[in-house]
């Protein structure tokens, strides 16, 4: 199950007091079943505020924006936040268990989803444990096991990784490269980090700000699963050097 | 050991501050319709403390407090959640909020007694209005704690009102709601006494008034000592259930 993602001419702008704030020019994008597509760019160019239109959790101001599932059925979402966001009330477990819980599932069924889960996130050990009592990169990985609860169709993720530190960054993109290959899930990831995204995306969507808009697309290239070692590779080099002079743009 | 040096200070003072008041009610010669010593008072303590008239009357006060409590809590949150929810009934509530504070509720007491009788339920109502006021700012601030992020993780997976309200909102609130509820409990408890000051023909209060009326100023004292032990009592409960209901949070990290 997956799902496709057609944007046309979608806007956004802000009221605020001081009159509207364009965030967010017209812009088009189509993502394909299956596809992970990362959206680059500086703070600023709107790629949050797209994400979060994608997600239905903006309204847009203008143009079309749909979700088509490939089978039948309502689109299952699944949001990565900049923070964690767990519920600081609900443990390890409960908190993984959260989207399941939401659409009434029994609790001994989703309580076994939500160990297999954690386990799946190397978070076996920690399952009865408090948010607080886990480091930051746990509580990301606790969240992203959250978002893959519920089977979505649809990941979207906004800086997940954005507060780990390097080390723990890449390794967690290696973890969530394999989730979703296993998944098939159509995943857009928000990053402002060259590196990042050509290790994770079929597809990089580089934006600028002022206004916020869709600059250019580049494919990566490199078979999967991707290794650290890519990053050596001229390739890589060349990729990371072209979307730099975009970003620079 | 630790304990025993933990508690020692609080004993010492505790033991030395009855011991300077019996020895200056020996020394002084005070009448003890004034002052009685603290050995008159234990002398009568069980006799007055365990008295069936006195345990129906404290029966009577804990049944007004507890009540009035469960008023003021059901009603201060109802109110809070409203007033959280919606800016429009923010600005209709505010005024009748403002004036139930600035108001000294004591003066409203006779008004309750003509409306509600000289039985409990005037007390009730005393008690109500008077623990209402911590419920319910707390439950507003409270709920407005909730964390945008966990508001827009509820609203990804499109969770119902009701599912808002009980796994988001409330467990949110509830560390904030709970200590506006271990301050009603306190003043529940004031305002069922004075409502028995004021109008009563039963209940502690009614008690104390009733002794000092007839000079048994050592009995004055036993009730006085009862409830403290109440409010005591009430409180520490109070707090149990604090502690047990939202040991997730930060705040009792540094408690435990």
């Amino acid at each position: 199950m997956t799902v496709a993602i057609s944007c046309q001419q979608v806007s956004k702008t802000y009221e605020t007091r001081n009159g509207p704030v364009n965030a967010l020019s017209p812009c088009d994008l189509e993502i394909s079943p299956g596809e992970f597509v990362v959206l680059l760019g500086p703070s600023g160019c709107g790629k949050t505020t797209l994400l979060r239109m994608i997600g239905r959790l903006h309204d847009h101001t203008s143009g079309s924006l749909d979700l088509t599932p490939v089978e039948a059925g309502e689109t299952t979402t699944g949001f990565v936040f900049q923070q964690a966001n767990l519920m600081p009330w609900m443990t390890v477990e409960e908190n993984v268990a959260l989207p399941l819980r939401l659409k009434k599932q029994p609790k001994a069924t989703r309580m076994e989803t939500a160990r297999d889960l954690c386990s799946r996130v190397g978070l076996e050990n920690f399952t009865k444990s408090w948010p607080r009592e886990l480091s930051g990169g746990m509580q990301q990985r606790v969240s992203i096991a959250r978002a893959l609860a519920d089977d979505p169709q649809l990941l979207l993720m906004d800086e997940p990784f954005g507060a780990l530190d390097a080390l723990t960054r890449t390794r967690m993109n290696s973890e969530l490269e394999r989730l979703w290959m296993a998944s098939g899930a159509t995943v857009v990831l928000v990053t402002h980090s060259i590196t990042e995204a050509i290790m994770l995306a079929d597809r990089i969507v580089v934006m600028s700000a002022r206004p916020g808009r869709i600059v250019s697309e580049t494919r990566v290239p490199f078979p999967r699963p991707r290794g650290t070692q890519i990053e050596n590779t001229p390739e890589f080099q060349a990729i990371a050097a072209d979307l730099r002079s975009q970003l620079e743009h | 050991m630790n304990r025993i040096r933990h508690f020692a200070p609080g004993i010492v003072s505790v033991v030395g501050f009855f011991a300077v008041w019996e020895i200056y009610c020996r020394m002084s010669g005070i009448n003890p319709l004034i002052l009685p010593p603290p050995s008159q008072i234990g002398a009568i303590f069980f006799d007055v403390a365990l008295d069936p008239r006195t345990l129906r009357h404290a029966s009577i006060t804990l049944t007004e407090t507890l009540a009035g409590f469960g008023l003021a809590t059901v009603i201060g949150m109802t109110v809070g959640w409203a007033v959280a929810a919606s800016p429009l009934i923010e600005r209709a509530v505010h005024p009748f909020i403002v004036a139930s504070q600035v108001i000294p509720k004591v003066a409203l007491v006779p008004l309750f007694v003509v409306w509600f009788g000289f039985g409990m339920t005037s007390k009730i109502v005393v008690a109500a209005v008077i623990a209402f006021f911590p419920v319910l700012v707390n439950t507003v601030l409270g709920l407005r704690s909730v964390q945008p992020g966990h508001a827009d993780v509820f609203h990804s997976l499109k969770a119902t009102l009701w599912q808002r309200i009980w796994l988001l909102q409330i467990p949110s609130a509830l560390p904030a709601i709970l200590a506006g509820m271990e301050m009603a409990i306190v003043l529940a408890t004031i305002g069922a006494v004075v409502g028995e000051f004021l109008g009563g023909s039963s209940g502690l209060g009614y008690m104390a008034v009733a002794t000092m009326n007839a000079f048994q100023t050592d009995r004055l004292f036993v009730i006085i000592i009862l409830l403290t032990l109440i409010g005591f009592v009430l409180y520490a409960m109070m707090a149990g259930l604090k502690r047990a209901l939202v040991s997730w949070s930060d705040n009792q990290k540094a408690g435990s």
